[in-house]
């Protein structure tokens, strides 16, 4: 969301957009806009999305049945959509968290045997 | 302009941009407003104005291009349009349609009950089918009045109209078996429908305008009761092959009860589902005009040729005649339906030299036909049938060479497409002037035979 220092990959946001939404809505019920600040909190603001993009996610996951909606009020009085994770929803989250965990164990492992700054050009 | 209205000013614009895209539907936009107001909120308590607020809320949110190819990805149905009757949505005035849908089925009931109740008490077929459209009509015209709240003048007008049409049907001693019976019994259904038209355009049948939008109606209602009918068959076809198969004959209740409920219901079905569509799907009948005005210019072509090798007019029996008429019949919706799809601003193309085509091959084949008729009737003198088709060539053929002339000024730019418009719409009495002509004097200077 906020441009930080490290620009993350677009095709690393796809990958971890699902699990980082499910993540965020199984702490609790919320909506839209209340998603992307709390990835923005998580990541310190390094995280750019596109914030358009959050709803057909959401509305995807909707279909699949791994979220459910119900449209509320906002303290404004205004129409706000708040969405909730599912049982399918606690169960995919739970198995992507086994796989994004195998993922960073292995990478966390590569760093260290590989000796962090590997600059061949010599900009350090 | 104070910072807050400014914003909504700002909001809205917004709104009205989104919602253009047919990806995006309307819940998705009150979502992504939400959305917007939050990110706007937050900004502006970290110092910003509401302008600068609202452009970075609008960067964040994205290219609405790429934002909308998401949601298309995501929401493919969506780019079909949908007709959607009754609305999901409880709060969006779905009791009004549920309300509208019981109005259209009441009528359906109603025409159909009246068509079971003509079928019964009316004594002979000639007589029944002399009435039937009259049983059916006003139904159909019952459900504008109430959709457009119609004035009681006009609804006593209709009324006026209705019950002179019914009294001349069934007063007139016509003779059985005679012409001018059948004769009445086809021209009926043309004033019946126009006096339709007048309850559709709500008693405002001067402007032309209306009745481009009643030509269009009587077009897409066509088109949407052929494919009831055809649906019914299917249904129809299965139920009794079924019930067949284990014994039962349902042909005389198919007979009897089914069909005369389901054809008149499918007509006030079919016009409530014309008036709903309306402006949600596109209008289909312009696109088969597209498709069957080059093709019928071969037909009418190949039709010209075969006439001329034919040999002496005179040899040209009264049923090629009869089948002429509504080759020439379905030019003229052909024709009707193409200029009431036009957009009047765009410029001259091949389409409008293309019907130009055809409106000459279908003045050819109209004047073939006029001088096999006069030849006919100088040769064996004339009876009522041969009288109305003279009249219905003549009048074909006026229409003919009055969009021909209002074509071709069109083609070389000297008039607005509006006055081929106007032709069209200023014409259509005629034929029902014509029809009430043949109904009303026809009888009485036949002596009824």
């Amino acid at each position: 969301m906020y441009g930080g220092h490290v620009r993350i990959d677009k095709d690393l946001v796809a990958a971890s957009a699902t699990p980082l939404v499910l993540g965020i809505l199984s702490e609790g019920d919320l909506y839209g806009y209340a998603i992307l600040k709390r990835v923005a909190e998580l990541s310190g603001g390094r995280m750019e999305w596109t914030d358009g993009m959050l709803y057909p996610l959401l509305h995807r996951l909707e279909r699949l049945g791994y979220v459910s909606s119900s449209w509320g009020t906002s303290d404004a009085g205004r129409r706000r959509k708040h969405y909730c994770l599912t049982a399918a929803g606690r169960e995919l989250l739970s198995e992507r968290q086994e796989q994004w965990t195998v993922v960073a164990d292995a990478l966390r492992q590569v760093w260290q045997t590989a000796q962090r700054p590997i600059l061949a050009d010599g900009m350090a | 302009m104070s910072p807050q209205a400014e914003l909504e000013d700002q909001i809205d614009t917004w709104r009205g941009y989104v919602q253009r895209r047919q990806a995006i539907s309307l819940a998705d936009v009150d979502e992504l407003e939400d959305h917007l107001r939050g990110q706007v909120a937050d900004l502006a308590a970290t110092g910003l104005d509401d302008g600068e607020a609202f452009l970075i809320a609008i960067t964040r949110l994205g290219n609405l291009d790429a934002v909308s190819r998401e949601f298309a990805r995501e929401h493919s149905e969506r780019l079909w349009k949908q007709l959607a009757l009754v609305p999901a949505d409880p709060d969006s005035g779905a009791g009004h349609a549920w309300h509208e849908l019981a109005v259209v089925l009441a009528l359906a009931v109603g025409a159909g009950a009246a068509l079971k109740a003509g079928g019964t008490w009316i004594h002979g077929s000639a007589a029944f089918a002399r009435n039937a459209g009259l049983l059916v009509m006003p139904f159909v015209a019952a459900y504008f009045v109430w959709r457009r709240r119609v004035s009681t003048r006009v609804i006593v007008a209709l009324l006026i109209a209705f019950a002179a049409l019914a009294t001349v049907l069934n007063v007139y001693p016509y003779a059985s078996g005679g012409s001018t019976g059948t004769l009445a019994a086809l021209h009926a259904p043309v004033i019946g429908w126009l006096v339709v038209g007048v309850a559709y355009v709500a008693g405002r049948w001067r402007s032309d305008a209306r009745r481009m939008d009643f030509a269009r109606f009587t077009g897409e209602l066509a088109i949407y009761f052929a494919l009831l009918a055809m649906g019914g068959g299917v249904l129809v076809g299965l139920t009794s092959g079924v019930l067949s198969m284990i014994g039962t004959d349902v042909q005389p209740v198919m007979q009897d009860w089914v069909l005369p409920f389901a054809v008149p219901g499918a007509l006030v079905v079919a016009a409530w589902l014309v008036e709903a569509k309306k402006n949600v799907v596109e209008n289909i009948a312009p696109v088969l005009t597209k498709i069957f005005t080059p093709l019928t210019i071969v037909m009418l072509l190949t039709v010209l040729a075969a006439l001329a090798t034919a040999g002496g007019l005179s040899n040209v029996n009264r049923d090629l005649l009869i089948v002429m008429d509504a080759v020439l019949i379905l030019v003229e919706c052909l024709l009707l339906y193409a200029i009431s799809a036009r957009d009047p601003l765009t410029r001259v193309g091949l389409f409008d030299a293309l019907q130009l085509v055809l409106v000459v091959a279908a003045l050819a084949v109209d004047a073939v036909m006029l001088t096999a008729m006069v030849t006919r009737i100088a040769e064996f003198g004339t009876s009522p049938n041969k009288l109305a088709a003279l009249g219905l060539n003549l009048l074909l053929l006026v229409h003919l060479v009055g969009t021909a002339w209002a074509t071709i000024w069109f083609l070389r730019g000297k008039r607005p497409f509006a006055s081929l418009e106007h032709w069209q719409t200023r014409y259509l009495p005629a034929y029902g002037a014509w029809a009430a002509i043949v109904v009303v004097a026809f009888g009485p200077i036949f002596g009824f035979a």
